[in-house]
């Protein structure tokens, strides 16, 4: 149902989530472990932003930091669930690291009722995290409902963008 | 005029950081005194008596109003070139409130000769017959001698050669506009029957900046924009205001503490407090009609529900509870019934219930969705954002019956009441830039007007006629 091809091609490419490859790998892939793409252990990458960044959480999980919902919905479908996936795997990683899930909802609704459907939207992302392990109280909401827009056009393509449950790093 | 004198205690939450985004504080108005005029009048007969609804046949009454004229020209706070200059405003603001509601032709001072002092209570009838004016308005502006004005304010029938109606007041210097408001209503409410509106304020959202950066700002005015002020900096986005009955408090929502809050802001001090004391966030706020009980909607765990609160502080009653969204909520004049919005079928829908929460059932039943609904003063409709493709702004009855669309804009939204139920103001927002501005529109959904607005608005929530 979501209809954010970017975010599936992107989902595609991940090693440890891609169950459907259509052509055979010429060598076995290393065992599927927990394995967010790339962050290799902290000391050996010389450079790149710090463990508790933005940027850090945003690089290891291929910006999978990110779920898109469909109008009016706020169900976690497939592609939101892998990606949350890869958010809880990050944060058993770095058990030091809260998260605020902000909820948005695009311009087609009315203020106070996307407010609450944002609301709605960032505790589905949550209770999502948890059911795979990671503690609530290391995972706030916020909603802004139609108010923090990110792409800026009044049709499908930018209200797409728009519905969307964005994992923040608290500093 | 009753008065509501409500003693509050809110429990203070001293926290410097919810009063972080806010301005200085705005002074309260002083207090308007009506005063009798001298002469007794009969004035309850051979008025004119139409029903707004039916304006096609006398849209173009026309209304000359002259300067209003002053005993001695002597200086005044209220305008530096002295009363007899004030006069002169006092007539142009009534000539633009008159004109901005599609009922009259009215003739302001700037086209018309200037009556005398004397002519007053006394019109010369030659000059103002001929001039396709039927009404004539005249009144005058005297300083007294403890630094406040009074203003008089004269209807005349110019074809009957008759007085209609009259009435004076007595005001501070800074609160002249409101007599030239009152001067209005009075000719307003005598030529139409219907109640006054134009002593009013109205609350709003000021809004600056791009669309991904909109800066969002609790601002109040005057219902015909002046004494337009902004209460808060613009640091912390902030929305829906609804401004208490006796205009002494407003609630709005704040991100001030980086969260969704409702605040209950109190004009004279400058300061707020939360509405309840809780860590979930609230929306939607709402007053009862006696301004004696707040509604607010909480989202728990992501589920959103109406709750009550007295204003007075106290322990809150939750009146909704359904796993959908239930928001907002209006009340009835009477106080009796709450109409709100709920997707509990599936989509936003119009349902209403006691004021205890009991008896719910759903009022919208004509395909699109109904949202933001707004119980009339006069209590005979409920206006709403009805979604159906755009956003447009409809009535029905409080049966949910005879709906009407009154706006045709591509996004028009949160419609809010004259004081008295005649004018519906709700905001529109642009395709793409979303860029916002105050409309207004009347109940014949024919007389459309922008509201001018030193930037972009949303969000406006007009009050009750002043006292």
């Amino acid at each position: 149902m979501n209809s954010n091809f970017k975010l599936a091609l992107l989902l595609a490419g991940t090693a440890a989530l891609g169950a459907c490859s259509k052509k055979a790998p010429e060598q076995l892939p290393p065992p599927p472990a927990e394995v967010a793409p790339t962050p290799a252990p902290t000391p050996t990458t010389p450079s790149g932003p710090a463990v508790g960044s933005q940027a850090h959480f945003e690089n290891a999980v291929n910006g999978l930091n990110v779920i898109y919902f469909d109008t009016d919905r706020f169900n976690i479908d497939n592609t939101d669930a892998a990606a949350l996936q890869t958010q809880a795997q990050y944060l058993a990683r770095y058990p030091q690291i809260a998260i605020t899930v902000e909820g948005h909802a695009d311009e087609r609704g009315t203020r106070e009722y996307n407010l609450a459907l944002g609301e709605r939207r960032a505790n589905a992302a949550k209770n999502y995290l948890v059911s795979l392990g990671v503690a609530a109280g290391r995972v706030n909401t916020v909603s802004y409902g139609k108010e923090r827009p990110v792409a800026l056009g009044s049709d499908e393509a930018s209200w797409s963008q728009n519905r969307r449950a964005v994992s923040v790093v608290v500093n | 005029m009753k008065r509501m004198i409500l003693a509050l205690v809110f429990v203070a939450v001293p926290l410097a950081a919810q009063n972080q985004d806010l301005g200085a504080p705005v002074a309260e108005g002083g207090t308007l005194e009506r005063t009798t005029t001298q002469a007794s009048q009969a004035e309850d007969e051979g008025g004119l008596s139409f029903t707004v609804t039916d304006e096609s046949e006398w849209a173009d009454l026309g209304v000359a109003i002259p300067a209003f004229a002053t005993d001695r020209d002597i200086s005044t706070p209220a305008n530096s070139n002295g009363t007899a200059a004030l006069g002169r405003e006092v007539a142009r603001v009534i000539t633009s409130n008159l004109r901005n509601n599609g009922l009259f032709k009215p003739v302001g001072p700037d086209a018309l000769p200037q009556p005398s002092f004397a002519q007053i209570t006394a019109p010369n009838w030659g000059t103002w017959s001929g001039r396709g004016a039927e009404m004539l308005v005249h009144g005058y502006v005297s300083a007294r001698g403890d630094g406040r004005l009074l203003f008089g304010c004269y209807l005349y029938d110019v074809a009957l050669q008759d007085e209609l109606v009259r009435e004076g007041w007595v005001v501070p210097p800074a609160d002249w506009r409101r007599a030239a408001h009152k001067c209005s209503d009075l000719i307003y409410s005598r030529l139409t029957g219907e109640s006054p509106f134009f002593d009013s304020r109205i609350a709003y959202i000021a809004e600056t900046g791009p669309k991904d950066r909109r800066v969002k700002r609790l601002a109040i005015m005057d219902s015909d924009g002046a004494n337009h002020r902004f209460l808060t900096l613009g640091s912390a986005t902030a929305l829906t205001p609804r401004y208490s009955p006796d205009y002494k408090r407003l609630l709005y929502l704040s991100y001030v503490d980086g969260n969704p809050r409702i605040y209950v802001y109190d004009i004279g001090t400058g300061k707020q407090t939360l509405v309840t004391q809780s860590t979930n966030p609230t929306i939607a706020p709402r007053w009862s009609p006696d301004g004696r009980y707040i509604l607010y909607s909480m989202a728990v765990a992501g589920n959103t529900d109406i709750y009550r609160v007295p204003a007075s502080g106290g322990q809150s009653v939750r009146l909704t509870d359904t796993p959908g969204i239930d928001i907002g909520g209006s009340y009835s004049p009477d106080g009796s019934q709450i109409v709100f919005e709920s997707d509990r079928s599936g989509s936003q829908q119009c349902y209403v219930m006691n004021a205890d929460g009991s008896n719910q059932r759903r009022l919208s039943f004509f395909g699109g969705r109904c949202a933001t609904p707004e119980w009339s003063p006069r209590g005979d409709q409920i206006a709403f954002t009805r979604i159906a493709g755009d956003f447009n702004i409809a009535v029905m009855t409080p049966q949910g019956r005879n709906l009407r669309v009154l706006t045709g804009g591509w996004q028009d939204e949160a419609p809010t009441w004259a004081p008295n139920g005649r004018i519906i103001q709700f905001f529109r927002t642009e395709r793409n830039t979303g860029r916002s501005a105050l409309w207004q529109v009347d109940l014949t959904g024919r007389n459309e007007r922008r509201l001018p607005t030193p930037v972009d608005a949303s969000d406006p929530a007009w009050g009750p006629i002043l006292p």
